[in-house]
């Protein structure tokens, strides 16, 4: 439903030639404002272009009296006409009243049928909003009169909804501005507090459809920008250093400073050691506080050789222009630290729409309704108690584990174990956090607190308190370690032989050996060959965190599956008819009766159904929440769903079936069971990681489907099924204490423990843009089958990189051969020490790309329509 | 060629100016979104609706 992304308005308006702006915006080329409103300015100025006083109106041709004007879905089951415009549903229908009030239906001008569908979308309460606690938690500044708050809508998807939202101001009095980011789809509003209230913003905004995503998780972030700044003033520090260096060298490369008296030598001189002063304490500060803090936990990591090459290098230079000996090396040392810099941000590769820290937290709400003396009261979570009553309404979560007192509850625990099938529970049952209810209001009691439930208190388990962030490669640290030492060796080995014979020449071999042999070569081809890999992992929707988890996936010998969603496909289900096949005639029925059904079981007994015929006329249609669906087709009664919404009696044979039945007039004519089956390409990717080492599956499920994935499984010891989060942990916790360094798979919240106990936690999931649970690496579903090809390219990453190593020694022994002698000179440090980092650079990420290429992995996959999906879980 | 310190000094001070103006973009959070303003430059501004107001 959602459509390709097409640049707004160009065409219509201002004519400038979209074959210029478009590709270089596809291509991902950082236009800013200045840079636009220039070419803009230009652009007019050129063809005086008059802008057309009345928006044209969209060709009314494209529209089909079939499509909502509003989401642009199918009208077919419900055709609600208001002017001469269709809707599919009442809330797309009001959306566009409160637009066309308020003059702003530029909105559809701008992307036709923009608009987010609001079928089958609860209506959110906002009351816990105007809690006081809850505002100053969620606000980013107030002085009591203007206030300023930052709020994700995940719906943001094209030009028009940030046309929208950017022109809140004319549908909400009272808001000062509103800026969207669309990559991180997220809107900057400033408001007065006099004139409107955060609550009634919100309201604002979830009745035209962009309903802001407000959970317990927004509540504690930090509000850190997601890039940080300071590296990029550093970088930018170190680039204009490095330049402006280069350019004062110039005359000492070219020996052009021989005619004068040297005043130019000494003034380039003095201005170099000024511009080199922020590169080696601000720009290498990083460096130099790692090495630093290496050294005091006795590890030598890759950062002390830099420093030590760092600090060589700024020393000797300053000692040589200070005493008018020579020229020093600054050039090379800015060179080096923009070099190291550039790395680490080509390294730092940020998915703006994933998050790959998230906890429970951000799948709760913030508040729920407490009954105070039978009246509801909004309360934030962190205020509940045990013993506290609470009303749970339909499509609500429940925040914390409790005991029905009222209602009959259908929990949908798909958030937490990735099944879809609703469980059934009476009044006085036990229910546990994380269940959305579905249907008629419930009460409950809670018997514990929010962070004691049972799902919850997963993430008090010491797994969580483990600060896994370690930013340093394994990889370059063991390295760094032997590399150290080596230098070290060769360096006092050359001291040693010249202090005897010429004590100049020896402190000057020393210093050479120090600065020729810093690994720059080897510290950059981390950076360019894994980010290389992580960018190629991209295109193909596989996410991973950072490029340590490239190196932890090269350590994996045990691989444990969650089955429930990860290997199974959930969009082709399969189905079990019991009783005589249906005809033509009655599958066009059930065609005609499941269409208007977003119900999972519905949409695979549509698939079944599916005829070569347009749909039937049908009559009173309706749903029932957790029951099933009815209609009168033919003059006839349909009615599909649950053993207990059909009227009739079942027969006798199909009382115990756990199925789903239709009935047609007053006889039950036949029963559905969905079984989800296998993934494709499961066996080739059970041999592969069968290669690697154990394979296990870890099933939070009943042993339903055991015998579909016992072919897959060496021993039956290996599947286990009945799991509660806690055991999943635990056996994660039981692999690696035998010495495996192991690699969990799954999708749920049930998985959160095992994901992050595990060495490397991986997430599957069939939309990005949903939440998942904390993990390394997240996986988008139907790119499953390809996972083999992805831990094959990893580890080819790996031995790249050991090949870019080799090329750094050899450049090293030739460096290395000058400066033993005592005779190594500026003019070829300054073309050895950029040489071989362009080249590493250059080998890395070429022969990455040529691997990637020979794999089948390169070719960018467009497909705006995935990654912008309008579809989002009602949080 | 004394005149060489003075353009030395001159390029160094434009340079520096070029750095300030990369800090001050950065600062100014230009680099954190790449996208949304370069849509946002097209949007005219509505002379109808805002004389309304």
């Amino acid at each position: 439903m959602a459509k390709a992304w097409r640049f707004p308005a160009i065409d219509k308006n201002h004519r400038i030639p979209t074959f210029i702006l478009t590709p270089l915006i596809r291509a991902g080329h950082p236009i800013r404002y200045l840079e636009f409103k220039f070419a803009k300015a230009i652009y007019d100025l050129l063809m005086m272009t008059k802008q057309p006083g009345t928006v044209m109106e969209p060709s009314e041709s494209k529209r089909t009296s079939e499509v909502c004007y509003h989401c642009g879905e199918d009208c077919s089951t419900q055709d609600i006409q208001h002017e001469d415009k269709h809707f599919c549903c009442e809330g797309c229908r009001t959306v566009y009243q409160i637009l066309n009030d308020n003059g702003m239906c530029r909105y559809y001008d701008l992307d036709e049928q923009a608009g987010i569908s609001l079928r089958g979308q609860r209506k959110e309460e906002y009351a816990y909003l105007d809690d006081t606690d809850v505002q100053s938690r969620l606000i980013s500044f107030t002085d009591g009169e203007r206030t300023r708050i930052t709020l994700y809508l995940p719906q943001i998807h094209c030009a028009s909804c940030i046309w929208l939202l950017e022109n809140l101001y004319k549908l909400h009095p009272g808001i000062q501005e509103s800026r969207v980011n669309f990559m991180k789809k997220e809107l900057f509003l400033t408001f007065l507090e006099s004139e409107t209230s955060l609550r009634q913003i919100v309201e604002t905004l979830a009745s035209i459809g962009y309903a802001p995503a407000i959970n317990l998780g927004n509540l504690d972030e930090d509000k850190r920008p997601l890039v940080a700044r300071t590296f990029f003033y550093q970088l930018g520090t170190a680039g204009f250093a490095f330049g402006n260096i280069m350019l004062l060298s110039f005359p000492e490369y070219l020996g052009l400073d021989s005619g004068t008296d040297g005043d130019f030598a000494r003034l380039f001189g003095y201005l170099n050691i000024l511009l080199a002063l922020p590169v080696v304490f601000y720009s290498g500060r990083d460096y130099l506080r790692s090495a630093w803090l290496g050294i005091k936990h006795r590890e030598l990591n890759i950062d002390v050789p830099i420093s030590l090459g760092i600090l060589t290098l700024f020393g000797r230079s300053v000692f040589e222009i200070l005493t008018q000996t020579g020229a020093g090396y600054l050039d090379s040392l800015a060179g080096l630290v923009f070099f190291l810099l550039i790395g680490k941000w080509f390294q730092q590769r940020t998915y703006h729409h994933i998050s790959f820290d998230r906890d429970y937290r951000s799948y709760f709400p913030i508040a729920a309704h407490r009954l105070v003396g039978g009246e509801e009261q909004s309360t934030p979570l962190d205020k509940l108690q045990v013993g506290d009553r609470i009303r749970v309404k339909h499509q609500e979560l429940i925040p914390a584990d409790g005991m029905i007192s009222e209602g009959e509850a259908r929990l949908d625990y798909s958030f937490v174990t990735g099944e879809s099938e609703p469980v059934h529970l009476k009044e006085g049952e036990q229910v546990f956090a994380g269940g959305r209810q579905v249907g008629q209001s419930i009460d409950l009691v809670l018997t514990k607190p929010v962070s004691q439930s049972y799902l919850t208190q997963l993430w008090n388990d010491e797994a969580f308190q483990k600060d896994g962030d370690t930013q340093a490669s394994q990889l370059a640290n063991r390295v760094g370690r032997y590399f150290t030492m080596a230098i070290l060796t060769v360096a006092f080995s050359t001291l040693l032989y010249w202090v005897p014979r010429d004590i100049g020449v020896a402190i000057n071999a020393f210093t050479a050996v120090l600065i020729i042999a810093c690994p720059c070569a080897v510290a950059l081809a981390i950076p360019f060959i894994f980010g290389n890999a992580l960018r190629i992992f991209g295109k193909h929707h596989f996410y991973l965190k950072n490029t340590q988890v490239i190196e932890a996936i090269n350590q994996i010998d045990a691989v444990v599956f969650d089955k429930t969603g990860t290997l199974t496909d959930r969009t082709h289900s399969e189905l079990d008819l019991l009783g005589d096949p249906l005809s033509q005639k009655e599958k066009a029925a059930l065609q005609t009766l499941t269409h208007p059904s977003n119900h999972p079981i519905s949409v695979a007994i549509n698939r079944y159904a599916a005829v070569d015929q347009p749909l039937l006329p049908s009559k009173s249609w309706s749903e029932k929440t957790g029951a099933g669906i009815q209609a009168i087709i033919n003059g006839q009664e349909w009615r599909l769903g649950a053993p207990d919404y059909m009227t009739a009696s079942l027969p006798e044979a199909w009382r115990n079936e756990r199925s789903t039945f239709l009935q047609i007039g007053n006889t039950i004519r036949a029963g559905f069971v969905i079984r989800y089956r296998p993934r494709r390409g499961l066996d080739r990717l059970f041999s592969f990681f069968r290669s690697l080492g154990q394979v296990y599956l870890l099933s939070g499920d009943n042993e339903r489907e055991a015998e579909a994935f016992r072919p897959f499984f060496r021993e039956s010891e290996d599947l286990r099924f009945r799991q509660s989060p806690a055991q999943k942990l635990a056996f994660i916790r039981e692999l690696q204490g035998q010495g495996q360094e192991v690699m969990m798979v799954g999708d749920g919240l049930n998985d959160a423990g095992a994901l992050r106990q595990s060495d490397l936690g991986m997430v599957v999931t069939d939309n990005t843009n949903n939440f998942t649970p904390a993990s390394d690496a997240i996986l988008r579903g139907d790119q499953f089958s390809r996972l083999p090809d992805f831990i094959a390219f990893a580890r080819r990453s790996i031995r790249l990189v050991y090949g870019a190593y080799a090329f750094a020694l050899v450049y090293n022994i030739i460096g290395l051969s000058y400066a033993i002698q005592g005779a190594l000179s500026p003019i070829v440090a300054a073309i050895l020490m950029p040489l071989s980092s362009i080249s590493i650079v250059l080998f890395g990420v070429l022969s990455s790309n040529l691997i990637a290429w020979k794999m089948g992995l390169t070719g960018q996959q467009i497909d705006q329509k995935k990654t912008i999906d309008k579809s989002h879980p009602a949080t | 060629m004394t005149i060489i310190f003075l353009l030395i000094m001159l390029s160094l001070i434009v340079a520096l100016g070029f750095l300030g103006a990369f800090l001050w973009a950065v600062r100014s959070g230009q680099y954190e979104d790449d996208y949304t303003p370069g849509v946002r430059i097209l949007f005219d501004d509505d002379k109808q609706t805002e004389n309304e107001h």
